[in-house]
């Protein structure tokens, strides 16, 4: 597989590796994928008292291109809020580390895991997600 | 040493340097074609090819007139079944085979389905060699053609050829093996195999890509249909110019690896269980396949909770392969790995180190210790090595499928 540098880059250096302290109440948590299709995805938020993600840690079993792109979107959900968060597309994530075809799922696995963060972390805080996707049209 | 370090020897050898130096005269110099008789390129380039012929046959001790040259081993699968399916087809339209074959042997099975034949696949046991009463148990009146490999290009499992050859023949039934893996590995004596048809190439046994054999035994006579026509070269089974330069290296590979096939398979048999030695007290290691009945040059590891490919660019200074098929375009796990039974996450985590040759000691250990530290830095990354050492158990767990 050729892979772009910038897949090598954070499969090489993967940033925000680890795993938040169980049970903190400011974590919101996704696992998406599944092992028989060969990816698990563990994606953690963490939300600051100004509702904006302060940090983000994942960790992912599966192929370059999905370590790439969970590794990538940790950096990019920080200093978002829930709603912008949410509204990172797999489209840009596979733009941004110039993924194969055949390697598109692994960015719409990284979403998947983003918006299952968020679901987490508003579940935990009794939120409405209604009202928030409302406010964030 | 020089990186990155060649481990995938049962994808192909490099040509052995003594093989490429006598190929290179047939390309410049005695360049005739080999069907021509009227002059002395011609006859210089049938010296050639005959010659060839002989070490060929040699290897495998058959008669040199048993030896049609093809042009690699997918083709000699083709020829094999479907020249023998096609001939005997008024006997019976029924197959037999195994579900760990090579696509070349699958693939040319389920085209033939589409003209009407019944293939049985046959499953094969958890250490991934086929059962002999399974396969006397599926063997019917209309059976015409066996088709089962000497041995397992992905786990280096050895099948019992020998004495499915001997049923075979016994019931009169038409028996091909595909020898890929196990010629030039492991001792191949076509006196005492009862394989009919047996498919061989160059490039596996440090010759040429490109050139390949069938053997196809004329006592007892088999019987195949040519599936290539135009001239009727090699006694009409098989038409098309030779290529000269390329069956002088595959006899010459052929020559060589009779020569030192006993002293390079001990060799790197304490190569292999160096490199198994030394990752084997790992956690959550396993081999994949039969450790006994197995070529020396194999070593197919599963690491759990690792994921094939990203543990193959992990050690891109080793070349080895994945079991995990998620380096071509399907997203299935190894079919080979899934017929040993293997679960979802074995068989995705698997990599195929197969050695050869030119491997050294240095090397091997390079490997082992490259593979413990990767191996180790990914399941840092791997939430399903979290899990486990948490104590959660992964088949309770409701995976959303994708």
């Amino acid at each position: 597989m050729a892979y772009s540098d910038k897949v090598i880059d954070h499969y090489e250096n993967p940033r925000n590796v680890g795993s938040f302290e169980k049970g903190d109440q400011s974590v919101g948590t996704g696992m998406v994928g599944a092992p028989a299709c060969g990816d698990v995805m563990k994606l953690q938020i963490k939300v600051g008292t100004d509702g904006r993600i302060e940090d983000a840690r994942f960790k992912t079993y599966g192929c370059g291109s999905a370590i790439a792109s969970s590794s990538l979107v940790t950096e990019w959900v920080k200093g978002k809020t829930l709603e912008q968060a949410a509204t990172i597309r797999n489209t840009q994530i596979a733009e941004e580390l110039s993924l194969p075809p055949v390697k598109i799922h692994c960015s719409i696995l990284a979403e998947d895991a983003i918006k299952a963060a968020v679901a987490d972390y508003r579940r935990k805080h009794g939120l409405d997600e209604k009202e928030d996707e409302a406010k964030a049209a | 040493m020089k990186l990155p370090i060649y481990l995938d020897y049962s994808a192909t050898t490099p040509v052995d340097p003594r093989v490429a130096a006598k190929m290179i005269p047939y390309l410049t110099e005695y360049f005739g074609n080999p069907a021509s008789r009227s002059h002395a390129f011609g006859w210089k380039a049938e010296e050639a090819v005959e010659e060839a012929r002989g070490h060929v046959a040699a290897l495998i001790n058959a008669d040199p007139k048993e030896i049609v040259w093809t042009s690699g081993a997918t083709e000699g699968n083709n020829l094999a079944i479907k020249g023998a399916a096609n001939f005997h087809k008024t006997k019976g339209k029924h197959i037999i085979t195994q579900k760990t074959e090579h696509k070349a042997v699958l693939d040319t099975c389920r085209e033939l389905e589409r003209h009407g034949f019944e293939v049985t696949y046959l499953e094969v046991e958890t250490n991934g060699v086929v059962s002999l009463e399974k396969f006397k148990a599926a063997i019917r009146p209309d059976t015409i053609l066996v088709t089962i490999m000497m041995v397992n290009n992905e786990i280096g499992v050895i099948q019992p050829v020998w004495e499915i050859g001997e049923i075979c023949r016994a019931k009169g039934i038409v028996f091909h093996c595909d020898a890929v893996q196990g010629a030039g590995r492991i001792e191949i004596d076509m006196q005492k195999l009862k394989a009919d048809l047996l498919t061989i190439t160059a490039h596996k046994m440090y010759g040429p890509k490109g050139i390949g054999a069938l053997y196809v035994r004329r006592k007892p006579r088999v019987r195949i249909e040519a599936q290539i026509h135009g001239g009727g070269h090699e006694r009409g089974f098989r038409s098309g110019t030779l290529p000269t330069h390329q069956i002088v290296g595959f006899g010459e590979a052929a020559r060589l690896a009779k020569l030192e096939m006993a002293t390079d398979s001990e060799r790197v048999r304490a190569l292999r269980d160096k490199l198994w030695n030394r990752v084997k007290d790992m956690e959550e290691v396993y081999v994949n396949g039969d450790m006994e009945r197995r070529i020396p040059h194999n070593l197919n590891v599963s690491f759990n909770f690792v994921e094939g490919e990203s543990l193959i660019m992990a050690v891109k200074d080793i070349a080895v392969s994945s079991g995990s098929a998620c380096t071509s375009a399907s997203l299935e796990p190894s079919y080979v790995l899934r017929a040993l039974g293997r679960n979802d996450e074995l068989a995705h985590s698997s990599i195929r180190i197969t050695l050869g040759r030119f491997t050294t000691e240095e090397e091997v250990t390079y490997a082992a210790d490259l593979i413990r530290r990767k191996v180790a830095k990914l399941r840092e990354l791997s939430p399903l090595w979290e899990m486990y050492k948490d104590g959660v158990d992964l088949n309770s767990v409701q995976w959303a499928a994708h």
